[in-house]
């Protein structure tokens, strides 16, 4: 070799690869395996609204003192790469409306999300001249998205096709490009099946890291049974399935209590959520008690003069004269209006259970 | 920066807006600007006292303070948009 050749520049350029970085383990994993191999990494993470990342912390003040971290940006920060959050919100809409795979228990559209987000990547990849996508999936983890049969149709359906590689999983897939190309070396990565963590764990040991977030049911709020319930309830109520960013932020917040079909409540657990509800008070109609300490409590829909007596009558349950023979609650319209009114609160007995959203 | 050149300060209003929301605006806005130029970040979220540091460390950039209006309830962010 001669010394020209030796001073030149490598011909073979450094690849990159994009992980999708949800905040949890596997990818976390996956993308660890990927940069100990020399590829060049970088993370992205969407958010869709329904994330289950701190939202609900930040609002309950009881839950203030906890850590607010935001687990993607605190994993990319310990891999040493650069994390790029994409805001989903609006075009994650047709797939939480129109699922083409379906949901799962709930209102989770988990394998429509797989491939939409795989899909996004892919668009990313393109535009940064990036070589190939990392998850962090593993074959029978995940009831829905995550089985030996879906895992063609991602690569497929996101129009990633081999580009698209699971590390902790690859070695019961076909060959994908970069381990083709000798990009990575496939006896490097993995051949885990089925839901023990055990093998993460052991790996995690291995690479020195300690501490992951290990959300419980999931990083989405659309496999939580409750949430979708209101949801269900929004798109009842609306005669339609549809949803704004606002609409989302608050099936998270409060009781929600529906008397009629024409209108629902949002009553503050605590002054957390009623702080966080003042924010929306010019788009609501509201109540507030004025004699006693309480809630802030939101009117969504179309209510009849009887109807504010029973929101304030059910404000008033729900304040700390909840005993007294009578509270007085301000009403304020979203026109404006604004009077008080001396209302008797309402037994909790006297709330039917089904009015619970 | 060159000493001639003067850093432009930018303002983002990012209240009511809960993490990652903050961040992605930040993001996005940091996109648009210069090396050296400040962004002032306003808002009511405790959660941007973490994220948005951590966003800017792996990104390169630099806070320069975190302040609090507790009559206001709001959470001010400056940073320093890194080359």
């Amino acid at each position: 070799m001669t010394k020209q050749q030796l001073n030149a520049p490598s011909q073979t350029p450094k690849r990159k690869a994009i992980a999708l970085i949800s905040g949890g383990l596997d990818s976390m994993l996956a993308t660890r395996l990927i940069m100990a191999q020399g590829i060049h990494v970088e993370g992205i993470n969407f958010f869709t609204g329904f994330c289950v990342e701190g939202h609900t912390h930040a609002i309950r003040k009881r839950d203030q003192d906890k850590q607010k971290r935001n687990n993607a940006l605190w994993v990319a920060e310990q891999l040493g790469i650069k994390l790029h959050i994409v805001d989903i919100v609006e075009e994650y809409k047709s797939i939480v409306i129109n699922p083409q795979h379906g949901y799962g228990a709930n209102l989770n559209p988990c394998l429509d999300c797989k491939i939409f987000m795989v899909k996004k990547a892919m668009a990313w990849l393109e535009e940064h001249e990036f070589d190939f996508i990392i998850t962090g999936e593993v074959i029978g983890q995940r009831p829905k998205s995550q089985r030996a049969v879906t895992m063609p149709i991602v690569a497929k359906r996101s129009g990633a096709f081999d580009r698209l590689l699971r590390p902790l999983c690859a070695q019961n897939l076909p060959e994908t490009l970069p381990e083709r190309e000798g990009w990575v070396d496939r006896s490097q990565l993995f051949a885990w099946s089925g839901r023990s963590r055990k093998p993460q764990m052991a790996l995690a040991e291995k690479f020195g890291i300690k501490e992951y977030a290990q959300p419980a049911g999931g990083c989405c709020f659309l496999t939580d049974e409750n949430y979708a319930s209101k949801l269900q309830d929004l798109w009842q109520a609306r005669g339609k399935r549809d949803y704004e960013l606002d609409d989302v932020m608050l099936l998270k917040v409060g009781r929600h209590i529906r008397p009629a079909p024409t209108f629902k409540l949002i009553v503050g657990r605590e002054e957390g959520e009623n702080n966080y509800l003042q924010g929306y008070r010019r788009q609501f109609t509201h109540l507030k008690t004025v004699s006693h300490g309480g809630p802030l409590t939101l009117l969504d829909g179309e209510a009849s003069a009887q109807d504010l007596d029973l929101a304030a009558r059910i404000t008033a349950r729900f304040s700390s004269g909840r005993e007294a023979q009578e509270v007085i609650v301000r009403i304020v319209t979203k026109e404006g209006s604004e009077w008080e009114t001396a209302v008797a609160p309402m037994p909790a007995s006297e709330i039917p259970q089904e009015w619970y959203v | 920066m060159s000493e001639n050149t003067v850093a432009a300060c930018h303002e983002l209003n990012a209240r009511r807006l809960l993490c990652p929301m903050p961040v992605i605006r930040v993001q996005n806005k940091v996109k648009d600007l210069s090396p050296g130029d400040e962004l002032k970040v306003i808002c009511t979220d405790p959660g941007v006292k973490q994220d948005i540091p951590a966003w800017c460390r792996i990104n390169g950039h630099e806070v320069l303070s975190i302040t609090e209006d507790k009559h206001e309830g709001d959470i001010i962010v400056v940073l320093r948009v890194g080359g």
